[in-house]
């Protein structure tokens, strides 16, 4: 394919892998002082920086490719609501730490495989991202995979906390595997990843962590999705008000 | 470190005053004497053995409710670049804890006690970590003066005559220093921004400036009608546990920290703050030892808060322990099979 590649595209591709790394930073962040041992505290926020890193080297990378003075930090922090595009899963709040290890395990499972084919995309950029945060991912997966398997395989109250978040976070999970036109001219171009190819690596690492871990695979019934397109649930709101508190209150200065 | 408040308040009669006439006694004061290192094996009297426990304990509770007022940021982070920092920091500081908690662990105290005593109240941390964080600029002054402060009261126990807590020290010095510059450099950009960004810098220095110079604890030699001085300073020093006195690191503070605050085009909330040529040393004012006393008693702004989260985050916990326990169970017994 020799289409010309369009920018733009290019850009609200960095940014809507962006957003999901800075959107689920976020969440883990919450957890800051919080977690249920130390050792737990650390390592969320280990994964909270690695997602950091990432969502900085994407909008970094969106703001160069549209030229309109757009820094990693007027993306991150001056949209409107609509013009995040995470997909819901990583919005989803800490309503436990079942809840904290399901989301996480669910989109480690996915991101794994994303990192690693959009290592071979023709965008070199992209590509490198993929190479490293990758490698980021696959330790994101583990730790997340092994505490499910603790919490699932542990006491009846951690099963049953483990089961009742799987099962209401399942929902979300469709969308992750959704193209939508800017995926399919990026899948066409070679620089983007397609999803629905993902879904088979994805299927089999949730099914064999959830039968190591005791727990029931949520039948596949109606699946949410919004995200994308930048319709997000009633927590996102408040979650913005909180990331962009400070550039809200005092723009355009430098920190 | 956050050392203030580690001394051993005035009645405490769980730590014995030794009498260092036995043998073993005289052989131990005189391995400290020679600068040897105790290590965990080594006979050891008590008093050493429990001062050691409290202040390495105190320490690592320190670190952890210090993660708090800088945890409070972390979402409200202003760039990306100061969230990855922030994120980094903190990591850094409960990495402190877990260092300073296994450095306790040698001498004959488990984790869970330690923690136990923190939850109950009956374990103090720094007071520094009972004031609030109420702006950006907080975490610029946090960084700056209480990580600044931490390293000069740190650097000498370096030397500590107990082994694995110097070590952990060395270790923990280096990163203490690293969050010192990042804050300081923070309020570097604070002061080169808007008039309101200067405004809060200002404000940030106006609350944390005293509560910084009180982390050093009371005053070694005057003693004070509060009955606030450490009865069991001197018998530390001659243990190697304290190495310099408390107003000595507090005026070295004093003495490096007001030319940065000038710089930063700060002003320096104490009217009787003056550079004295004959001592070559700046002169300072009086500290409020009713606030500080108050602080460490209870009555500090965030006292009640920071201990609360630590329980309820320990509390909300419990299920997630008990079943990672469950399951190491089951697989040893898995394997075991
Ligand atoms: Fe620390
Ligand atoms: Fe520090």
């Amino acid at each position: 394919m020799s289409a010309v590649i369009d920018k733009a595209d290019i850009a609200s591709y960095a940014i809507r892998w962006g957003d999901d790394a800075l959107i689920l930073s976020h969440r883990l962040a919450e957890w800051c002082a919080d977690a249920p041992e130390l050792e737990e505290d650390m390592a969320l926020m280990n994964l909270a920086l690695d997602l950091v890193g990432q969502a900085r080297t994407l909008y970094t990378y969106a703001g160069e490719l549209e030229g309109r003075g757009r820094d990693e930090d007027a993306i991150a922090f001056t949209r409107e609501e609509r013009d995040y595009k995470n997909a819901l899963l990583v919005e989803q709040p800490n309503e436990d730490f079942a809840y904290a290890v399901a989301r996480q395990f669910l989109y480690d499972a996915f991101s794994l495989p994303f990192y690693q084919a959009l290592a071979s995309s023709k965008d070199a950029t992209l590509a490198a991202l993929g190479e490293k945060a990758a490698k980021e991912v696959r330790y994101h997966l583990k730790h997340s995979a092994d505490w499910l398997i603790r919490l699932g395989d542990g006491t009846d109250e951690s099963h049953r906390r483990m089961q009742a978040a799987i099962d209401e976070l399942w929902t979300y999970t469709g969308e992750l595997f959704v193209n939508d036109d800017l995926d399919r001219r990026l899948i066409a171009a070679g620089i983007g990843v397609d999803l629905a190819a993902l879904k088979s690596a994805w299927n089999d690492t949730v099914s064999t962590v959830l039968k190591e871990a005791t727990l029931q695979r949520p039948a596949d019934g109606w699946m949410a999705t919004g995200g994308r397109e930048g319709r997000h649930s009633e927590y996102m709101g408040y979650l913005l008000a909180e990331l962009q508190y400070m550039q809200r209150a005092y723009p355009n200065m430098k920190w | 470190m956050y050392t203030q408040g580690l001394d051993i308040p005035k009645g405490d009669k769980s730590i014995p005053v030794e009498k260092a006439d036995s043998a073993e006694a005289l052989r131990f004061q005189a391995r400290i004497d020679a600068d040897e290192k105790i290590e965990p094996k080594d006979w050891m009297p008590e008093g050493y053995r429990k001062t050691l426990i409290r202040q390495i304990s105190q320490h690592a509770h320190s670190e952890v409710i210090g993660m708090q007022p800088e945890g409070n940021w972390i979402t409200r982070a202003p760039t990306l670049r100061r969230k990855a920092i922030l994120m980094a920091k903190v990591q850094d500081e409960g990495g402190h804890g877990l260092y300073l908690y296994s450095a306790a662990e040698t001498l004959g105290v488990s984790r869970d006690e330690l923690v136990e005593q923190l939850l109950d109240g009956s374990a103090k941390y720094s007071s520094i970590f009972n004031y609030p964080t109420l702006t950006w600029a907080d975490i610029g002054a946090i960084g700056w003066l209480v990580d600044g402060a931490a390293i000069m009261n740190q650097i000498p126990l370096c030397r500590c005559s107990y082994g694995p807590y110097a070590r952990a020290m060395i270790r923990i010095c280096k990163e203490e220093s690293f969050h010192q510059r990042q804050g300081y450099e923070l309020m570097l950009a604070l002061s080169r921004g808007s008039a309101e960004q200067k405004a809060m810098m200002q404000d940030a220095f106006d609350r944390w400036w005293w509560p910084a110079l009180m982390m050093f604890g009371p005053h070694d030699t005057k003693g004070d009608a509060e009955g606030i001085k450490s009865q069991h300073s001197e018998q530390s020093m001659k243990w190697r546990i304290k190495r310099v006195s408390n107003d000595e690191l507090r005026q070295k503070f004093v003495d490096v920290t007001v030319p940065q605050a000038e710089y930063l085009g700060l002003k320096v909330p104490d009217p009787h703050l003056k550079w004295n040529a004959e001592t070559g040393h700046y002169d300072f004012g009086p500290i409020d030892w009713n606030e500080f006393k108050n602080v460490l008693i209870g009555n500090g702004p965030c006292n009640k808060k920071r201990l609360k989260m630590r329980r309820e985050a320990h509390e909300r916990g419990a299920w997630v322990r008990e079943a990672a326990m469950a399951y190491a169970a089951k697989k040893a017994k898995r394997n075991a099979a």
